[in-house]
């Protein structure tokens, strides 16, 4: 028993060493989840972020289920998830965007460039609205219901296995 | 040779700045708030907030953009009349208690606050019963 005791220290070194070698080995999760998920969308209204299409306000979120995509035209990301936001639209998904810290210019030259899916753009010029939903990045996508209530939070670009998995919170949403 | 490495290593160090933006920063991201015992409450805040984009610094240490828009949120909801508890608390509302770098009891975090007690407990109840016995030591050996 007393021989026992003597090595539990080294035991216990022993296991936390481990422990620490094998989270080394993991990947390191850095997003930040919304806490937002079940909650109404703040109130918010945005202006346009260019000539081209209306701002947008959560007056907007009506009707049926949205999406909410975060981006910005100086986001590389952004540019890569271009062409899934494009076939979501094209399946009939309406996507209303929200240009982070952005210029009119630049988000006119981002969507002759590579495809408008929205319809509408407001510009969030100092990360208000996306402070209020919990949003610690670009790009993100929010999938809003028919009442205004965030249901689906996707972080980081969405790639084209991602797209399926938010056609069916949309249809879940309803 | 020596100089294509140069200019590669030079291209690498460009990479970051294409993903920045070049609006201006928010209106209190870089200024002070006018009133030194406002400003003082707002920067104490701004120490125990976390930057979500670049995590193991503080809005308050931090050159991110994203910093800069929480620096201007939260000297503007102090200028509003918000103390800084309800601005944390804003916060932790939309993203947990990871945004905050002083925590809070909570489903998670209690034993944090548990086992200091329980260590100290543990440790007086030890010490009480050793040192006990050895008093009676001492009272037997004066005896004998």
């Amino acid at each position: 028993m007393r021989k026992l005791t003597l090595w539990l220290p080294l035991a216990l070194f022993a296991f936390f060493a481990g422990l620490a070698a094998y989270m080394l080995t993991q990947p390191k999760d850095q997003f930040v989840e919304s806490t937002m998920i079940g909650q109404p969308l703040p109130a918010f209204a945005l202006d346009p972020a260019f000539d081209g299409l209306p701002g947008a306000s959560k007056a907007d979120f009506t009707g049926k289920p949205k999406l909410l995509n975060i981006w910005a035209s100086w986001c590389l990301p952004c540019i890569a998830e271009a062409p899934q936001l494009e076939a979501l639209q094209k399946q009939g998904v309406e996507i209303i965007g929200i240009a982070i810290r952005d210029k009119p210019a630049d988000v006119a030259s981002f969507l002759a460039k590579h495809g408008n899916p929205y319809l509408r753009i407001g510009s969030d010029r100092i990360s208000d609205l996306q402070l209020a939903i919990g949003s610690s990045g670009v790009p993100e996508t929010f999938v809003i219901d028919s009442k205004g209530v965030i249901r689906h939070q996707h972080i980081g670009d969405i790639r084209p296995e991602d797209v399926p998995v938010l056609l069916r919170e949309l249809e879940e949403a309803r | 040779m020596m100089r294509w490495v140069f200019a590669a290593l030079l291209a690498l160090l460009a990479l970051p700045l294409a993903a920045q933006d070049s609006m201006p920063p928010a209106p209190y991201a870089y200024n002070q708030l006018d009133d030194p015992r406002l400003e003082a409450e707002a920067s104490a805040l701004m120490h125990t907030l976390r930057c979500l984009k670049c995590q193991s610094q503080s809005i308050a240490d931090s050159d991110a953009p994203m910093a800069g828009d929480m620096r201007h949120q939260v000297r503007s909801r102090i200028l509003a009349g918000e103390s800084p508890d309800q601005i944390r608390g804003w916060l932790i509302a939309r993203y947990g208690d990871y945004v905050s770098y002083e925590p809070e009891v909570s489903r998670t975090t209690w034993p944090l606050f548990a086992v200091p007690v329980l260590v100290i407990l543990l440790v007086a109840g030890v010490l009480l019963r050793r040192l006990g016995k050895r008093r009676s030591d001492d009272d037997a050996g004066a005896k004998a």
